[in-house]
C-alpha cells in the first residue's frame, strides 16, 4: 500500500475553488469549502464490496428479464409482458423511436454498467491495468445518467395501478427480480467512486 | 453576501492548474491537448462549447413540448369504445380514479419537472450571458437539482412501454402509443443532454469569482 499524503490539494470540480483537504478518516465526506458540492468521500475498505454486488446484480438482472414483470386478467383473457417484450411490441407498433429510448436507457445502460463495473473491479483485483481501463471508467461515469431501472420499476408499477381498476394484476417473477437488481446496483455505486479507484489503482 | 463569499478562494484556472473531470486529479494546464495524468481521461479547461450546445438542446427541447402536451401520448380501443390520453390527460384521470398520490407523483415527474427544467436552464444560460453575480450558491444548488430529477421524467414514457405490451387483449381492449410519446421521450433526453453540456463553473467565471485576485 502507497502512504496516503496527511493532505492534498483538492479542486471543486463545480465551482473551480482549490482547497487544502486532510486525508479522511473511514466513512467521512467532504463538501467544497465554497460551493457545497461533493468533493472527496472516504471509501475505506468498501470498494471491496463492489465486486460481489455488481454479480449479484448481474444474476438477478438476467432473471428480471427471463419472467415476465406483470401480468393482467380480465375475464379469463391473460396476458402478461416482460421489459424487452413491451421494446419488441412497440416497435411492431411503429414507433421504433420510443422503442429505442426504453431499450437503450431501460436495457442497454444498466446491463452495461454492470458489465463494465465488473471489468473495472476485476483489473483492480488482479493488480494490473486491463486494456482499455481508463476509457471504461470514464463510460461508467457517463453512464450513470443513462441507467433509469428504478424509473422503469417505477412506471411498472404506475400502470399496474392504472389497471388495477378495471383488471386483476399479477406482479411477475421478473418485478421483484428487477426491484433487486436496483438495490444492488445503488449499492454498489455507492461503494464505487472514480478517484477512489484511482487512488487504489495507483496503490497496487 | 455570507462570509464564505467575502473569503478568497484560487481558482485552479487562475493558476495555470486543472482538474481532471473525471476522477478530480489536479493537473497542470498545458497549451497541448493532453490527457490527465492519473485516469488518462482527455483534460478540457472547461466543457467544449458549452453555452452554444446547451443552448441547441434546450432550444429543441422547448420545441418538442408543444407536440409532447398536445398529441396524445396512448390511444385505448375498449369495448366502451376509443379514447386518446394525453399527458395531462392521464393526470387529470389517475386523479378522478380516486388515486391522487400517484396522480400527484405523475404531475411531478411529467408536468412539472420538464417545465422547470426548460425555464430553469434558460434561467441558468441567461445568467451566464449577463455576468451575473446574483444567487450564485442558489442557481449552482439548481443545477444539482435539476441534474438530480431529471431522468425521472421519463417515467410517463415508461408507463406507456408497459401498458402497451399488456394491454393486448385483442376483443376487449388495446392500447396504442400516440405521436406524442415520441415528442416527449425526446424533450426528455434533449433535456438531459442540455444539462450535461452546461459547465457549473461558469456561473462561478462568469461571476468573476475565478479571476486571479
Amino acid at each position: 500500500m502507497a502512504r496516503m499524503p496527511a493532505s492534498q490539494l483538492v479542486v471543486c470540480r463545480e465551482c473551480d475553488a482549490l482547497q487544502r483537504v486532510r486525508s479522511l478518516s473511514r466513512g467521512e465526506l467532504l463538501a467544497c469549502f465554497r460551493c457545497g458540492a461533493h468533493l472527496r468521500e472516504s471509501h475505506g475498505e468498501r470498494l471491496h464490496h463492489v465486486l460481489p454486488l455488481t454479480f449479484a446484480a448481474s444474476v438477478c438482472f438476467v432473471l428480471a428479464n427471463s419472467w415476465p414483470l406483470v401480468a393482467i386478467e380480465v375475464a379469463g383473457n391473460r396476458s402478461s409482458t416482460s421489459l424487452l417484450g413491451s421494446i419488441v411490441e412497440l416497435y411492431q407498433q411503429g414507433v421504433p423511436g420510443v422503442a429505442l429510448i426504453v431499450l437503450l436507457t431501460g436495457f442497454v445502460a444498466p446491463a452495461a454498467q454492470l458489465v463494465l463495473l465488473a471489468y473495472a473491479l476485476s483489473s483492480l483485483a488482479a493488480g494490473h491495468r486491463f486494456p482499455g481501463i481508463s476509457m471504461i471508467v470514464r463510460l461508467l461515469q457517463a453512464l450513470r445518467p443513462w441507467s433509469m431501472a428504478e424509473v422503469f420499476m417505477l412506471g411498472a408499477l404506475v400502470s399496474l395501478v392504472k389497471l388495477a381498476g378495471v383488471a386483476r394484476v399479477i406482479p411477475g417473477i421478473g418485478l421483484w427480480s428487477l426491484f433487486a437488481v436496483i438495490v444492488l446496483t445503488a449499492a454498489a455505486y455507492a461503494a464505487f467512486d472514480v478517484p477512489g479507484y484511482w487512488e487504489k489503482a495507483r496503490a497496487t | 453576501m455570507s462570509a464564505i463569499d467575502r473569503a478568497q478562494f484560487l481558482s485552479a484556472s487562475s493558476l495555470g492548474l486543472l482538474g481532471c473531470s473525471v476522477c478530480g486529479e489536479l493537473n497542470r494546464a498545458l497549451a497541448c491537448e493532453c490527457a490527465c495524468w492519473r485516469c488518462g481521461a482527455p483534460l478540457q479547461q472547461r466543457k467544449r462549447e458549452s453555452l452554444s450546445r446547451s443552448w441547441a438542446y434546450l432550444l429543441a427541447a422547448a420545441i418538442l413540448y408543444i407536440p409532447a402536451n398536445l398529441y396524445p401520448v396512448l390511444q385505448s380501443r375498449t369495448v366502451a369504445g376509443d379514447e386518446s390520453h394525453t399527458i395531462i390527460g392521464g393526470v387529470v384521470t389517475l386523479w378522478r380514479a380516486g388515486s391522487w398520490p400517484l396522480a400527484l407523483l405523475v404531475f411531478f415527474a411529467s408536468i412539472v419537472v420538464p417545465l422547470l427544467k426548460l425555464l430553469a436552464m434558460t434561467l441558468l444560460l441567461v445568467s451566464v450571458h449577463a455576468r451575473s453575480s446574483w444567487r450564485l450558491h442558489e442557481r449552482t444548488r439548481l443545477f444539482r437539482l435539476l441534474e438530480f430529477v431529471g431522468r425521472w421524467s421519463m417515467l410517463d414514457i415508461f408507463v406507456v412501454a408497459v401498458l402497451v405490451a399488456l394491454v393486448r387483449l385483442r376483443s376487449l381492449a388495446t392500447m396504442d402509443a400516440g405521436p406524442g410519446a415520441l415528442a416527449f421521450g425526446a424533450v426528455v433526453v434533449l433535456s438531459m443532454l442540455a444539462a450535461q453540456s452546461f459547465d457549473v463553473r461558469l456561473l462561478w467565471d462568469s461571476a468573476g469569482r475565478n479571476e486571479h485576485a
